[in-house]
């Protein structure tokens, strides 16, 4: 039972995590109309300018906010450059313009720091485990991400649904040329919500930081996964990016864990059971999204429009 | 509308994920072209950087040459992807006419390419990957593996794991060909119980599920196999659990290379490793090299590596004994089973199925006089060791 428990623990620790991801990717697609395939490389640029400067100082808490703002300035750099001609665009052009992004922005990293991935320890406060499940030490580090992602999740929540700011980016989601006529700055908000969801790949990629490999090509690893969230959860819907996130990260975890259990339960001979189960367990995500689709298209929590 | 957009987009862009960059390594004269492909970029990338840089070093320090004779290295890198690594070959053998080959890190890749070039009347030379399928029924007379047949490798680390009284272990690898030799190996030469068995991704970057379930099992040793940046951020998630100052690990030479270490800082220590080779063998030829890699290009060399250069040297033994006739396939296959290089291992020939027969050492990382982390060579655990699969191939 201890064992479920962590795992679930575990689950929502990787959603929160791909939360933060498909935030971004879901509100700029949703409200710019706009498939940002380099999302992934926003992650990878918090995630090296977090380990550099935590390199470089020592603090993990200077690295936050160096992650933070370089992810976001590459991101109005990258809006304001190449993004902007993209509005208008077929989404063929906008995949071909953004994944040449991912090329050009790896092969930018590798050339300022080569191939070889980067340290970043624990900071030191969050380095221990707790004893939150009786009998199972779990990792200080994890909880914080847990906390903090539901934390932001909260205040992005605030943000959408209370705010002036939120209020113009849910019309300019459903409603946008009427937003446009209403006089307000389209491109200023495109500006704002690339930015933010820069900003919080930065962020995830900060944290990812002490738990992975910070490497060339990270990015391209999660974004897959997150392109499920967004399609789970519903194209457009912050609402949907964290319950899809919650239920791909629950998923995803429960089936890598109890899978082989089930399996060897199933099938006599053991290694058949472990190939099948590591074979059915990488499926189960995308059967999850195939599911979605078949009966609810639009996704779980779709915005209306 | 938008969302189907969206879904045909999405779908689009991850087919496209990882594509190729390409590269062109610039050799000297109008030499013997050997076809590179490797695996550069991604998060592997560095494990081809390695292999193709010392490759490239033994090359330069022979100023353009490999035993006498001007080669070229034409480096493309594969993105850790079969398909295109099989398309780079087919290319470089049809348009370029090029005929030997060498570069391919990951068995996956290998196991697209290989068939292509040996069908092609090509001759390959592996400086990594060695998979269980092309060492035994399916092994090929063009075909020669200077590093480890994968299972190896890991049956060291079975048979260190014994030798330090381990009784009960629990194994993980990716599933992919490597990994399922990876298991194989080590089951073979464990003498204990398995405590608990479980595949992972080879894409996967969260190990959170598998830290619970061996923390469940309980086993008193653990064996992953996961290499390049699977392996830091599994030894990193193993020390955040909780798990390194209780459940010793022992793993084999991919799954913590000079260049993780680094990156794993204090989670590596005490973490018992098996290896081939190591930057502190004290051949005067591995001195020398291990001077010159750090010279040329500011790091320390990782056993892959060395791997890249005893490929060079055991290409340049090959070529010096024909001239530089590559053409004479079987001219070219005596002299390459002759070995006559000087390993940068110490001890190298070649078995039966063309794959090497070799010692095997037990390391340990440990933090030298200056208080930086370093693998340290131990003893040996198995010697003239070869592979299990050279009895079912017939040459």
């Amino acid at each position: 039972m201890t064992l479920v428990l962590e795992q679930l623990l575990n689950g929502l620790q990787l959603g929160v995590m791909l939360f933060l991801l498909a935030a971004g990717l879901t509100l700029i697609f949703g409200i710019m109309g706009i498939i940002n395939l380099a999302h992934g490389a926003l992650y990878m640029v918090g995630a090296y300018a977090g380990a550099l400067t935590a390199k470089a100082t020592g603090s993990f808490l200077l690295a936050v906010p160096a992650g933070l703002a370089a992810a976001g300035l590459t991101g109005i750099i990258i809006e304001y450059i190449v993004i902007r001609r993209l509005y208008d665009r077929d989404h063929l052009d906008q995949v071909l313009a953004t994944y040449g992004l991912i090329l050009f922005l790896n092969e930018l990293v590798t050339i300022l720091f080569g191939r070889q991935p980067l340290f970043v320890g624990v900071p030191p406060a969050l380095s221990g485990a707790v004893e939150i499940i009786p009998g199972v030490p779990y990792s200080v580090y994890r909880l914080t991400i847990i906390a903090v992602g539901l934390m932001l999740a909260l205040g992005l929540f605030l943000l959408i649904t209370r705010t002036r700011l939120g209020m113009l980016i849910r019309a300019g989601a459903t409603h946008r040329e009427m937003v446009r006529a209403l006089g307000v700055d389209i491109r200023l908000l495109y500006t704002l919500v690339f930015g933010l969801g820069a900003l919080l790949a930065g962020f995830a990629g900060v944290m990812a930081g002490p738990l992975l490999s910070v490497q060339v090509g990270m990015g391209e690893q999660i974004l897959i996964m997150t392109f499920v969230v967004v399609v789970v959860g519903g194209v457009g819907s912050i609402k949907g990016a964290f319950f899809g996130a919650l239920i791909v990260g629950i998923v995803d975890t429960l089936l890598r864990a109890f899978m082989p259990v089930l399996m060897r339960g199933l099938v006599t001979n053991t290694s058949e059971a472990d190939a099948l189960s590591a074979g059915l367990s990488s499926m189960g995500v995308y059967v999850l999204m195939a599911l979605v689709l078949l009966v609810r298209p639009q996704g779980l929590f779709a915005a209306r429009g | 509308m938008k969302r189907r957009d969206f879904l045909l987009a999405s779908a689009a862009g991850a087919a496209t994920m990882a594509a190729p960059s390409i590269l062109r390594a610039q050799g000297a004269g109008a030499p013997v072209r050997i076809g590179f492909i490797t695996t550069l970029s991604g998060p592997a990338g560095y494990l081809g950087q390695d292999i193709r840089d010392a490759f490239q070093l033994a090359i330069d320090s022979e100023g353009g040459k490999l035993g006498g004779v001007a080669v070229q290295a034409i480096v493309e890198d594969d993105g850790l992807r079969p398909g295109q690594g099989k398309s780079i070959a087919e290319r470089m053998l049809r348009n370029d006419g090029i005929r030997l080959f060498s570069g391919i890190v990951f068995s996956n890749v290998l196991g697209a390419t290989a068939p292509d070039i040996l069908d092609g009347g090509g001759l390959y030379v592996s400086p990594n990957a060695g998979p269980s399928n092309f060492a035994g029924r399916e092994c090929h007379k063009n075909y020669f593996v200077i590093s480890w047949q994968n299972d190896s490798l890991h049956e060291s680390a079975g048979r260190s794991a014994s030798e330090l009284g381990y009784q009960n272990a629990f194994i993980l690898s990716p599933n992919y060909q490597a990994g399922q030799d990876a298991l194989a190996g080590f089951k073979r030469m464990f003498r204990g119980k398995i405590a608990g068995e479980q595949f992972t991704r080879l894409d996967q970057t969260d190990f959170a599920a598998e830290m619970a379930a061996i923390r469940a099992a309980n086993p008193d040793v653990v064996f992953q196999f996961h290499p390049g940046g699977l392996g830091i951020a599994f030894l990193r998630q193993y020390q955040q659990a909780g798990l390194l100052g209780r459940i010793p690990m022992v793993v084999a030479a991919p799954s913590l290379d000079h260049t993780t270490l680094a990156a794993v800082g204090d989670a590596a220590v005490g973490v018992n490793v098996t290896s081939h080779w190591n930057v502190d063998f004290d051949n005067p030829q591995n001195q020398a090299f291990v001077a010159a890699f750090r010279a040329k290009y500011n790091r320390t060399p990782t056993y892959y590596a060395s791997q890249g250069y005893d490929t060079a040297l055991a290409i340049g033994a090959a070529l010096r004994q024909t001239n530089g006739n590559i053409t004479n396939q079987d001219a070219f296959r005596t002299a390459m089973l002759k070995a006559d290089f000087k390993s940068l291992r110490g001890s190298f020939r070649f078995g039966p199925n063309q794959h090497p027969i070799q010692d095997w050492y037990a390391l340990k990382v440990e933090r030298n006089a200056a208080g930086q982390l370093e693998l340290r060579t131990g003893k040996k655990v198995l010697e003239n060791h070869g592979d299990s699969y050279a009895a079912s191939c017939r040459l």
